[in-house]
């Protein structure tokens, strides 16, 4: 199969035949000196952040209080290792899936031994992390804007340790934490360049749905549970 | 009423009888959207300057759609540099056959989708149902009228208009569950249903929300993760999207998004915004094996080619002009019997369906211009009926109504006839109520249901000119 | 001031009051007032059906009976907006296009016209009574009046305004809508009419004749106690 097929030049003639005629642009937008509306203009209009990295905090732990995900607040990677005990216990965990990393590993080593691991890092049996009690993952950065958490293949052990299991933990530090998605993009472009991962997910919260009555419910597919360890 | 043989508008004004009748029905629609625009209210409040970033998004759209055929061609080199596999479909019928020949050729069984509309509008679960393939949509709203055998109501909201009693009878039907009051259990008993769905699947089908061309990826926007597991766990993604969704740069996203979310739910960001850039990448632990992108023209390209409606082909499909819109609020989702419904689809289905056969959903409006007012990328919504209102009248003149209407000009060019055909207007009235509400009475569509009033014995140029013939008397003649 | 008053035919014919009110309230204050006699219709039943070329017809004789006029005000907002939002559109790139756009330029809502070109809220008004405003979408949406009609009735001496939950929702005229697609209209009107009985409201007032006849007549056929009442007929009150 040849990686492009159908009436592309069928479509692309019938394009180009109806841009001949110009349309008008009826909502011109504030331009920058570069002729663009840049994304630092966005920043400029969409709701505001504080320029330090604590507003940036507060307003991410606001928005996380409203969204519904735990952040947890850790000093160091023994307190994480509580917290995280605490709440395995509590939802009597027998399996958890997660991915190597400097973070995952280092709070994996600080678990009970007979709670289950599935490292997905080398392929895994899909069954089997469906039927895990929570992933544990590491991201590319918080969002401060938003509340969101930034995953990506490589960062968060693929596309779907993530959203499968019914609870999410994130470990991450503090200085992870950026503006907003303008920031965010910016900080993907210069880190991976051309070579993008095939995913990247901007994570809001815990899995919801308002489809009922528009009555909010959690967990309708993805994790019911989103919690966010966040170091120094 | 056989839909076989009657126009779609006299499907629409049957529909539309029925529907505004309802008037339990009308008031869950009405209450929905009241929590709807409390949110989008309180959410919207927090932008430092919408007007502003509502006019970026627009110049954003503009670019992207006048520049069409740029952007989806770098796109398509960006993203098969990857490994990902481009379709360019003319029609419906070429897009339903590359994914149902492709099921066929990859042995596929078990086919889980997202959200798409773009797959209603080709029937394509019909295709693959035809076809022997078990297709499940995953997105909780589209299951539930999946499993009622029902389009979606609204393409936000596909079951908005049902209560969660009707949801409870349809899964005790269909699933064998127990009832129950509960949306929370609800929605438990559809993730049960699904969970297995994902993981058995061979193919995952999607939509797309947007076609970012610099990076060649897909973004995908959703609340629940079902887009997430569609598109992660089953070997095959195929995603059909229309070519209008293009956005020059991932950045561009980082406006879109936020205000995507504010406009369609009232969010700050909807729950997942995922964007995919190629099947699995070497190096990389899972994901989909193969990537196709079908990219869907279906006369997207007739719209393109209308200067004056081309920003019809701005829109997000966030629904915002939808949850506005009175008439969609009073007839609900299905009378409009086709696949986008509202503001928006009323403007591009005589686009996409023919002008003549559709221009009646362009007609089916007040015009009040909540739908305009609340677009977060500045469509011209309701005045683009307008122009379809006026290029179904001068490609076919409705023969009474021409004649109508040029007899109105005959009499409005005409100063003095006008003003002598107003003297008649009492007279009128004394006679109207003679065959008022009968099968003689002109005004009977309106005088069903409201009372029309009575002429003035003086009309007000008389009155004028009595008040100014006073004022001369007292002035003495003197100006 | 010499103010040239746009009336449509259905205030003509069925609300003369509301022209008369409007002739009152602006000879009080000082301005002359006249009502150009070869004005017809603004043009808008043939212009939202689709038949813009006879609405054009239809608007040049407006464009005439207008033509010496200093400022025009009309009474009614969807006219209004047919002459200051539409007429440039649809004289766009014909002879007639700069004419249209100075008529544009020149025209006036009534409650804009009161509050933003004279300056005027207070108009020493007095009525005693509970009322809502029913905001008209053209004006609301087109010209952007929403603040001037309250400005106004703001100072009205014994006026109890309460604004109902659907003040902006349409009310269901639309024109001809009213009558092609009568359920749906008819729907709209119920619900606003609700919102208005909500609001426990004796009267309803707008600054648009033709929602008021709309609302009016369902009122009238339903619920028989709310009165309509035009902002002039209320602000003449004294």
């Amino acid at each position: 199969m040849t990686p492009t097929q159908g009436d592309r030049d069928a479509v692309l003639g019938r394009i180009r035949e109806a841009l001949r005629v110009p349309a008008p642009l009826k909502h011109p937008a504030e331009r920058s000196a570069g002729g663009e509306p840049t994304t630092a203009h966005f920043r400029e209009w969409l709701p505001p952040v504080g320029p330090s990295l604590d507003a940036r905090f507060e307003l991410f732990s606001r928005l996380s209080e409203t969204l519904k995900s735990e952040l947890i607040v850790c000093a160091d990677m023994d307190e994480a290792a509580a917290q995280l005990i605490k709440i395995a216990t509590e939802a009597s965990w027998k399996t958890l899936g997660l991915h190597h990393g400097e973070l995952t590993s280092a709070l994996a080593s600080r678990l009970p031994a007979d709670l289950g691991r599935i490292f997905v890092d080398d392929g895994y049996d899909k069954n089997a992390l469906e039927a895990s009690d929570a992933g544990l993952t590491e991201c590319e950065l918080l969002v401060a804007q938003t509340g969101s958490v930034c995953v990506t293949g490589p960062s968060s052990g693929g596309r779907v340790l993530s959203v499968l299991p019914p609870h999410h933990v994130v470990i991450a530090r503090r200085s992870q934490i950026v503006t907003d998605l303008s920031e965010a993009y910016a900080s993907l472009a210069a880190k991976y360049r051309d070579n993008y991962p095939s995913m990247i997910s901007f994570i809001t919260g815990p899995s919801r749905t308002g489809d009922i009555e528009r009555i909010l419910v959690l967990g309708a597919h993805g994790p019911k549970r989103l919690t966010i360890l966040l170091l120094p | 009423m056989n839909s076989f043989t009657s126009p779609p508008k006299d499907i629409f004004q049957n529909d539309a009888d029925r529907t505004t009748d309802d008037g339990p029905r009308r008031a869950a629609v009405r209450n929905a959207l009241h929590n709807y625009k409390a949110a989008r209210t309180r959410t919207g409040a927090t932008y430092t300057d919408w007007k502003a970033a509502r006019s970026a998004a627009s110049t954003i759209k503009h670019e992207a759609v006048n520049h069409l055929d740029k952007y989806l061609e770098e796109f398509e080199r960006k993203f098969t540099a990857r490994g990902g596999k481009v379709f360019w479909a003319s029609n419906s019928q070429q897009a339903r056959e590359y994914i149902v020949n492709l099921a066929k050729a990859r042995n596929v069984r078990a086919i889980v989708k997202s959200k798409a509309m773009t797959g209603e509008e080709i029937h394509l679960n019909d295709a693959l149902i035809a076809e022997g393939f078990g297709v499940v949509e995953s997105d909780l709203g589209e299951f539930i009228q999946q499993l009622k055998g029902e389009a979606p109501y609204h393409f936000v909201f596909p079951c908005m208009h049902l209560r969660r009693d009707e949801i409870s009878d349809l899964f005790h039907k269909e699933l064998g569950t127990a009832k129950t009051n509960s949306p929370e259990e609800l929605t438990m008993i559809a993730r049960r249903v699904l969970r297995r769905t994902y993981v058995e699947a061979d193919m995952g089908i999607s939509g797309g929300n947007f076609i970012v061309a610099d990076t060649g990826m897909i973004s995908i926007t959703e609340n629940e993760g079902n887009a997430r597991l569609t598109v992660g766990v089953p070997k095959i993604h195929v995603a059909l999207i229309g070519i209008e969704k293009v956005v020059p740069r991932l950045g561009d996203l980082a406006l879109l998004l936020p205000m995507l979310a504010t406009a369609g739910t009232g969010q700050h960001l909807t729950g997942y915004n995922s964007m995919y850039g190629g099947p699995r990448q070497p190096g990389e632990n899972d994901g989909p094996e193969e990537f196709h992108v079908v990219l869907l023209d279906n006369h997207r390209t007739r719209l393109l080619a209308d200067p004056e409606q081309r920003d019809a082909l701005h829109c997000i499909r966030c629904g915002a002009c939808l949850n506005v819109c009175p008439i969609f609020k009073n007839i609900g989702g299905h009378t409009y019997g086709t696949t986008y419904q509202g503001p928006i689809g009323s403007v591009i289905t005589p686009h996409f369906r023919g002008l003549q056969d559709w221009k009646h959903l362009s007609g089916a409006s007040s015009l009040c211009g909540a739908c305009t007012e609340t677009c977060p990328v500045g469509i011209d919504i309701h005045h683009h009926l307008l122009h379809n209102r006026r290029n179904a009248a001068a490609e076919k003149p409705a023969p009474g109504e021409g004649l109508l209407w040029k007899a109105f000009t005959f009499l409005m060019r005409r100063p003095a006839l006008y003003r002598l055909a107003t003297r008649f207007a009492p007279l009128g009235s004394m006679l109207h109520p003679l065959i008022e509400r009968s099968a003689l009475d002109p005004m009977i569509a309106w005088t069903n249901t409201r009372d029309f009033p009575e002429a003035a014995t003086k009309s007000f140029r008389q009155q004028f000119n009595a008040h100014q013939a006073a004022k001369a008397s007292k002035n003495g003649g003197a100006k | 001031m010499r103010v040239s008053l746009f009336i449509p035919c259905f205030i003509d014919s069925l609300y003369p009051n509301v022209g008369m009110s409007m002739v009152r309230i602006l000879e009080r204050l000082g301005h002359t007032v006249d009502v150009p006699e070869g004005q017809t219709c603004c043009g808008q039943p043939p212009f939202n059906s689709g038949y813009w070329d006879e609405a054009r017809s239809v608007a040049q004789n407006q464009l005439r009976a207008f033509k010496d006029a200093e400022v025009i005000v009309s009474g009614s907002g969807s006219c209004g907006s047919m002459l200051k939002v539409f007429y440039p559109e649809l004289f766009h790139g014909r002879e007639q296009e700069a004419e249209a756009k100075a008529l544009s330029a020149k025209t006036w809502e009534f409650s804009e016209f009161l509050v933003n070109k004279l300056g005027v809220t207070d108009l020493g008004a007095r009525f005693e009574g509970r009322a809502t405003f029913h905001d008209g979408c053209h004006g609301l949406r087109e010209l952007g009046t929403k603040q001037a009609p309250r400005e106004l009735l703001k100072h009205v001496k014994g006026l109890e305004l309460v604004e109902m939950g659907e003040a902006e929702t349409c009310c269901g005229f639309g024109g001809t809508f009213a009558v092609k697609f009568p359920q749906i209209s008819t729907a709209m009107a119920e619900v606003k009419c609700n919102s208005i009985c909500e609001t426990k409201a004796d009267y309803v007032i707008s600054n648009d004749s033709s929602c008021l006849m709309q609302i009016g007549g369902y009122l009238n056929r339903n619920v028989g106690t709310v009165k309509c009442l035009h902002l002039a007929e209320v602000l003449v009150q004294q």
